[in-house]
């Protein structure tokens, strides 16, 4: 009994998400019985593969092939590590990448699959926590399919520490080259511009709330009398309100200044993902149970239509 | 060139619900087009403007109240609509990627479309999958998360947007499903014109013995057994009263921690 775990990486780093993949499927391995086994593919395998000598992890297989991600590779390699290795898991990122492979895998292996779990357990089968409805609840998924293939969502498992002695065994794949149907032609920093919003000391941050573009100004007259920069949420710059340099979020920019104030933010994961870190959080939001509110250290209930003038009048 | 467009009605929660069984409660439950599908519409009915697209055809899973949601779409310009639904379908529980892709899939092998786009995830179960599981069992090739598209041929030319501000840019031979991510366009509002004229567009209701499927096509081996509000983790000092005075409580905190000094 076995769990795979996939690690991630981009551009020769790997990313946050693979060790808390050791983490996650060590915990599955225990709940199994088994071991847990590690896959590097693409890139600099070797280098990822000492990175991954984890604690917890047993084997690690490094498949040495081109120097980025392609679903088309990773599909492959996954599909002949399976085979090998008859893992009762298959556990990937629920990354944008592994949103690219992962649904194609599970479907060839006729595994049913899991996506964006916050929680994992094996019991008389997998048990996976997943949230719905934007948030705004959280169901349980059960299972008694003998072989799963699951994503998880990063941020929710701790990542692994502790340097272990796994087995590294490198693995000579012949990639089926008829079957590599895309190709990646290169990599685009779009987030530039004249404004970092990553300098930021303080942070007036604009979200859906606000409801049409000529309410922005209303928020911007707001950051203008802190002494703040604006910057939004995903949707805002969806609509082309505000430019993509502005955006806080997992597809956004990081950020973490000293305040940041969410102004009809509900706090989706992938905009909390981006601003979690910051020091002081304020939220002002008309629905009392916004995910906002589970990460703010200040907040007011309240229409940010009321609220907001009556915080540019104190800081005027 | 024909595009095939998945899209699906989903509920959106009010801030004040209730769970029934396994469910949110409909009462407390508003239907509209899935946002990310509003985009791969747009998409799809732009590539008609520009002369690739001859037909956008959409496909749904969904009951007959359904159809409404769907109108949306024959609004914006696509052609035309397929709904599958049954008993068996409506009976079968959890509706998981897998089951999903396969009733897709039976939708594809009769509109052979050069191009399927999907949203990147519906904003009900999230799952975010359906797409790249439906590429793999047509034998298409994908791409998912694309927020720019342009075809060239029989390539299509992609940017995927990735994590922290980086966008990928990769070609995708065709036929391909796209999973489309939001800000790829500016989704338009539907004319009225558009409006009526999608009143008498077809919405071809379609059941499993149509698709050539059985009930085996919708049995899924995940169970969902619990459905709950999360427990509130909130430790955040809300300031009460009116607009003006929780704005003054705020504005003191502010204060003190140097926002707005000169």
């Amino acid at each position: 009994m076995t769990v795979l775990a996939v690690a991630d990486h981009r551009r020769g780093q790997l990313r946050d998400v693979s060790y808390e993949l050791v983490t996650a499927g060590r915990e599955l391995a225990d709940d199994l019985g088994g071991d847990l086994h590690v896959a590097c593919v693409s890139g600099d395998v070797d280098g990822f593969a000492d990175d991954l000598s984890l604690d917890g992890v047993d084997t690690i297989h490094t498949v040495d092939h081109g120097e980025e991600f392609n679903h088309d590779v990773y599909l492959q390699v996954v599909e002949v590590l399976d085979a090998e290795l008859d893992p009762t898991v298959v556990l990937m990122p629920n990354s944008v990448n592994g949103l690219d492979y992962a649904p194609a895998v599970a479907s060839a292996l006729d595994r049913p699959l899991v996506t964006d779990a916050v929680e994992l357990a094996f019991e008389d089968g997998l048990v996976a926590t997943r949230e719905m409805y934007a948030s705004k609840v959280e169901t349980t998924i059960e299972t008694d399919a003998e072989r799963v293939a699951v994503t998880i969502r990063g941020g929710e498992w701790p990542p692994a520490e502790d340097h272990g002695d796994p087995a590294v065994e490198p693995f000579d794949l012949a990639v089926d080259e008829s079957r590599v149907r895309s190709r990646v032609t290169g990599f685009e920093e779009v987030a530039g511009g004249d404004v970092d919003i990553g300098d930021a000391d303080v942070l007036v941050s604009v979200g859906r709330g606000i409801e049409e573009e000529e309410n922005i100004e209303l928020v911007a007259e707001l950051a203008d009398a802190m002494g703040a920069t604006l910057s939004a949420s995903r949707p805002i710059v969806d609509n082309g309100w505000l430019p993509k340099n502005r955006q806080v979020g997992q597809s956004g920019k990081v950020v973490t200044p000293d305040v940041y104030i969410a102004v009809g933010i509900s706090g989706a994961v992938q905009h909390v993902a981006g601003m979690k870190g910051s020091d002081t959080i304020v939220a002002i939001n008309t629905d009392p149970n916004a995910p906002i509110f589970d990460i703010a250290d200040y907040g007011i209930v309240g229409d940010l239509f009321d609220v907001v003038p009556a915080l540019i009048e104190e800081f005027e | 060139m024909k595009v095939l467009v998945t899209v699906k009605e989903v509920g959106e929660a009010a801030d004040d619900f209730e769970i029934d069984g396994l469910d949110i409660a409909a009462e407390y439950l508003e239907y509209d087009l899935n946002e990310w599908d509003e985009y791969a519409v747009e998409a799809a009915v732009q590539l008609v403007e520009a002369g690739h697209a001859d037909e956008v055809v959409s496909v749904t899973i969904g009951p007959e109240r359904t159809e409404e949601t769907i109108r949306m779409a024959l609004a914006k310009g696509v052609d035309r609509a397929v709904r599958v639904w049954d008993d068996a379908i409506a009976g079968a529980g959890l509706l998981d990627v897998e089951a999903k892709a396969r009733l897709l899939e039976a939708v594809v092998a009769e509109e052979e479309p050069d191009l399927v786009l999907t949203g990147v995830q519906a904003n009900d179960d999230g799952f975010g999958a359906t797409g790249v599981a439906l590429a793999e069992r047509v034998g298409y090739e994908w791409a998912a998360v694309v927020n720019d598209l342009e075809l060239d041929g029989e390539v299509a030319k992609v940017h995927r947007e990735l994590e922290g501000g980086v966008e990928e840019h990769a070609e995708v031979d065709l036929p391909a499903v796209l999973t489309i991510q939001t800000g790829i366009n500016e989704p338009r509002y539907a004319s009225l014109r558009g409006i009526r004229s999608a009143q008498s567009k077809e919405i071809a209701p379609k059941g499993l013995g149509e698709l050539g499927l059985d009930a085996g096509a919708v049995e899924s081996p995940l169970t969902m057994t619990g459905m709950y509000e999360p427990e509130t983790e909130s430790d955040a000092t809300i300031f009460e009263g009116s607009a003006e005075e929780a704005g003054a409580e705020l504005a003191a905190v502010l204060r003190e921690k140097g926002v707005g000094a000169e």
